[in-house]
């Protein structure tokens, strides 16, 4: 169903319902000539509500609150601030997953709470990067989940590569060295590695996550050369949280955000690079195999905000 | 900038019990603190407007400002309405229809639609002693009707055999048709998950509804989510008639957020709460006590029946006749430190008590872990089986070779000397109050906890639990003390401060 619509209409759409309701929530606030507190309160508010998080949330208010008076400002001229800011909060992390790593394999660890969308995005990280025609090995890691691992392995079948798997319930550390070794022996470019959902709170799981980690290093130093931390986008503020923990325990390298094909989304993505500068690799939006696209600071910035030429494309 | 939502609410209150009168100004003040908090914590937008605009215009009411706690008054209507958001009492599933009765679960991909079906079932299959069928409509997530056969055989509840390239609502016929003719009496349908913009899974949804006449439907939402709660409700609540709400993933540190906007938002109740990947982890959605856990009033309730599960009848009753002699050697103190580990460690404990903010202080900074704990039981461990039962035997001599035998100090024997010589003389004072029977008056009376923690007067639980046949107990390892809620066991803090 969604081969006839490009990936990118999907995010603008879904996107450009993000920005409409911003674009509602900003409307409503400028049918007043002037600034007030009371209206800059509400930007405040309307910016927070968007899941852009109160940091970045003020520093737009700031913005405008140096403005006020130098011109009125309509929604559009408003709309244009806040895409400026937001462009220029994510532009520096923007950085795309390269496949660098000498000697191969590259090794990349796919982490995240349950039900973040790391398996599908394993799979869907896979089919891209073969199709850049890297050879690209996977570790069904998750020997937690109920059929994660046949999960992964129909996937890795749909994709047409090689799957490590191991027993439901089994030692994962284990395993992920079983898979180093592998790869390492057949030369694959890139070994991804899956691993059980778990909540950062939870120390005895992250504790596990670090000795996966110390196992990966054992048999390559630099490995794991990417820890990608895979978040929801329907998730709010504590996002911040998962991502500042998860760097703590497993040394996170990157972020991928899935379901950005939802209603509300981006906007903790703007905080998340304010307040931690990873860089984010890719964005998912869609549940087909090439969902998974380049994240692009400024389409993203700007169907955000809501700027006009993205609704003249979309429409 | 990650202190909980309770903390930033906690800080607030504090500023306006501190003062002696109050004026508009400032509970307008306090009461956009409150609203940024409860952003903060994800609480929509929507709702937030609401609430503080009720919650200011009671406040800013004549007689709570001319009264003479008026920050007390201010408190309690936030905590009042706070309830109020949350709905008043637990709402239980209701499968009083003709057998089968369905639940239909609905949710977003990744918001634990599956686990939590499997967790329902296993609950209603233990405690409601039903007969329950589960079958998954996901035919889109690969290996998802796997997933909830092999938890099926997990919880041994039984799920509809596996048809390769059947759709949703053809497997949900079928699934009718097998509950109906093998005597079913529950019928869990776990959906798809679906994005609320899709309309074509939409309509499908609607379809398989239409099918199943659904005695519930619930939908499943993540604790964790964001502003968008308040999309994914609405739309899933224009499409089907929901009955009650899932939060999963309520063990994660983002609590309150969402909780409070679903039942605002759907004004539908929420029914359960999951707490965690195993498959027990789910509990009825208990708001007044949400309530007072964001309210950093402790969830002493919670806490109590938690010790009752965890706790060994045996060990009780073992303890209950020692202290009713007024023993209370260093074996039974071991057997409070393991009962504390078993019901989560120190950390698990400190979220559920009021005002234990010392600890909570400690743990963050690192001074203080669960390793507390086994330091002391190493301590225990390296005391000769005499030394155990009569501590007073541990000269200078015996106490260098524990330090060395549990790779501790002498000062940490000390002090868990000192604590234990504490807790035995607490015990002999309630031996003294009346014994372990006045205390199981305490706490068989169920409206009296926060009394019996306070009547404890600064001494140890007594060990038993409500269904010893004694009918007397306290709650072990839970020191109550005097007017402070909540107290470490004596000499406990210097464990901390290390």
């Amino acid at each position: 169903m969604n081969d006839t619509v490009p990936w990118r209409d999907r995010l603008l759409g879904g996107f450009k319902r993000t920005s409409e309701k911003l674009g509602e929530n900003l409307t409503g606030l400028f049918t007043k000539a002037t600034l007030d507190a009371d209206t800059l309160d509400e930007i405040e508010e309307a910016l927070i509500a968007s899941d852009l998080g109160p940091s970045t949330a003020a520093r737009v208010r700031e913005r405008l609150e140096g403005e006020r008076f130098e011109r009125g400002l309509d929604v559009m001229a408003v709309r244009e601030i806040v895409a400026q800011e937001i462009a220029k909060i994510l532009a520096p992390v923007a950085i795309p997953l390269e496949v660098i790593a000498f000697p191969r394999p590259q090794v990349i660890l796919v982490i995240g709470v349950n039900g973040s969308g790391k398996t599908t995005t394993i799979a869907k990280l896979a089919h891209l990067l073969t199709e850049q025609d890297y050879q690209v090995m996977l570790v069904a890691g998750d020997t937690f989940r109920a059929a994660a691992i046949g999960q992964l392995k129909v996937w890795a079948d749909r994709v047409g590569v090689p799957i490590i798997m191991g027993k439901e319930g089994g030692d994962a550390a284990g395993l992920v060295f079983e898979g180093v070794k592998k790869g390492t022996e057949i030369g694959t470019d890139v070994l991804i590695v899956d691993t059980a959902g778990r909540l950062q709170n939870k120390a005895g799981l992250m504790d596990e996550l670090a000795k996966i980690r110390r196992v990966l290093g054992r048999l390559n130093p630099e490995a794991p050369h990417n820890v990608v931390l895979v978040l929801d986008a329907t998730t709010g503020q504590n996002a911040l949280n998962q991502i500042e923990i998860f760097k703590e325990m497993a040394g996170v390298t990157g972020l991928v955000m899935t379901k950005l094909d939802g209603t509300a989304r981006g906007g903790v993505l703007v905080a998340a690079a304010e307040k931690f500068g990873l860089p984010i690799h890719a964005i998912g939006i869609g549940e087909t195999i090439d969902d998974l696209r380049p994240f692009d600071p400024q389409e993203v910035a700007r169907a955000i905000a809501g700027v006009a030429p993205l609704k003249e494309r979309t429409a | 900038m990650f202190e909980s939502l309770s903390e930033r609410l906690g800080g607030v209150f504090d500023r306006l019990r501190g003062r002696g009168a109050l004026s508009e100004a400032d509970v307008r003040a306090a009461m956009r603190e409150v609203r940024v908090a409860l952003l903060e914590a994800d609480v929509a937008l929507p709702v937030v407007r609401s609430f503080i605009d009720s919650v200011t215009e009671q406040a800013v009411g004549g007689q709570v400002l001319k009264s003479v706690t008026p920050g007390q008054q201010v408190v309690k209507i936030v905590h009042d309405a706070l309830v109020n958001m949350l709905g008043a009492d637990a709402s239980e599933l209701e499968l009083d229809v003709t057998p089968p009765a369905v639940i239909m679960m609905v949710g977003l991909q990744g918001s634990g639609k599956t686990t939590t079906t499997a967790k329902i079932a296993k609950r209603l299959t233990e405690r409601g002693r039903k007969k329950v069928l589960m079958a998954s409509l996901d035919v889109n997530r690969p290996a998802a009707q796997e997933q909830l056969a092999v938890l099926g055989t997990q919880i041994d509840v039984a799920t509809l055999p596996i048809v390769q390239g059947q759709q949703p609502v053809d497997i949900a016929r079928r699934a009718l048709q097998a509950a109906k003719l093998q005597g079913y009496d529950v019928l869990m349908l776990d959906t798809a998950g679906r994005l609320h913009v899709d309309q074509a899974l939409m309509e499908e949804m609607k379809a398989v509804a239409t099918v199943a006449q659904p005695a519930e439907t619930l939908l499943v939402v993540d604790a964790l989510t964001g502003q968008d709660a308040v999309n994914v409700a609405q739309s899933f609540s224009e499409q089907v008639s929901l009955t009650g709400i899932v939060l999963t993933r309520m063990d994660g540190d983002a609590r309150g957020g969402a909780a409070l906007s679903m039942r605002a938002v759907t004004g539908k109740p929420i029914k359960f709460a999951g707490t965690g990947e195993k498959l027990d982890g789910l509990e009825p959605f208990q708001p007044s006590r949400v309530a007072g856990r964001i309210l950093g009033m402790g969830d002493v309730v919670s806490l109590v029946e938690r010790a009752a599960e965890s706790i060994k009848i045996e060990d009780a009753e073992a303890l209950a006749r020692k202290m009713a002699k007024g023993l209370f050697d260093m074996n039974d103190l071991r057997g409070q430190l393991q009962q504390m580990q078993r019901m989560g460690g120190l950390g698990a404990l400190a979220s559920m008590l009021p005002g234990v903010k010392q600890v909570k202080q400690a743990m963050a900074s690192g001074a203080a872990d669960d390793k507390v704990l086994v330091r002391m039981d190493a301590i225990i461990s390296s005391m000769t089986p005499k030394e155990r039962t009569k501590p007073e035997l541990l000269n200078a001599k015996r106490k260098i070779r524990v330090a060395k035998g549990s790779g501790t100090t002498v000062q940490d024997v000390n002090k868990l000397l000192k604590m234990h010589q504490e807790m035995a003389n607490a015990m002999k004072k309630i031996r003294k109050m009346g014994g372990i029977k006045g205390l199981g008056a305490l706490l068989g009376a169920k409206g009296g906890l926060g009394g019996m923690l306070g009547g404890l007067g600064g001494g140890m639980g007594g060990g038993g639990m409500p269904q010893m046949p004694s009918g007397g107990g306290g709650l072990p390892g839970l020191p109550g003390g005097g007017n402070a809620p909540f107290n470490m066991p004596p000499g406990f803090d210097k464990f901390l401060k290390k």
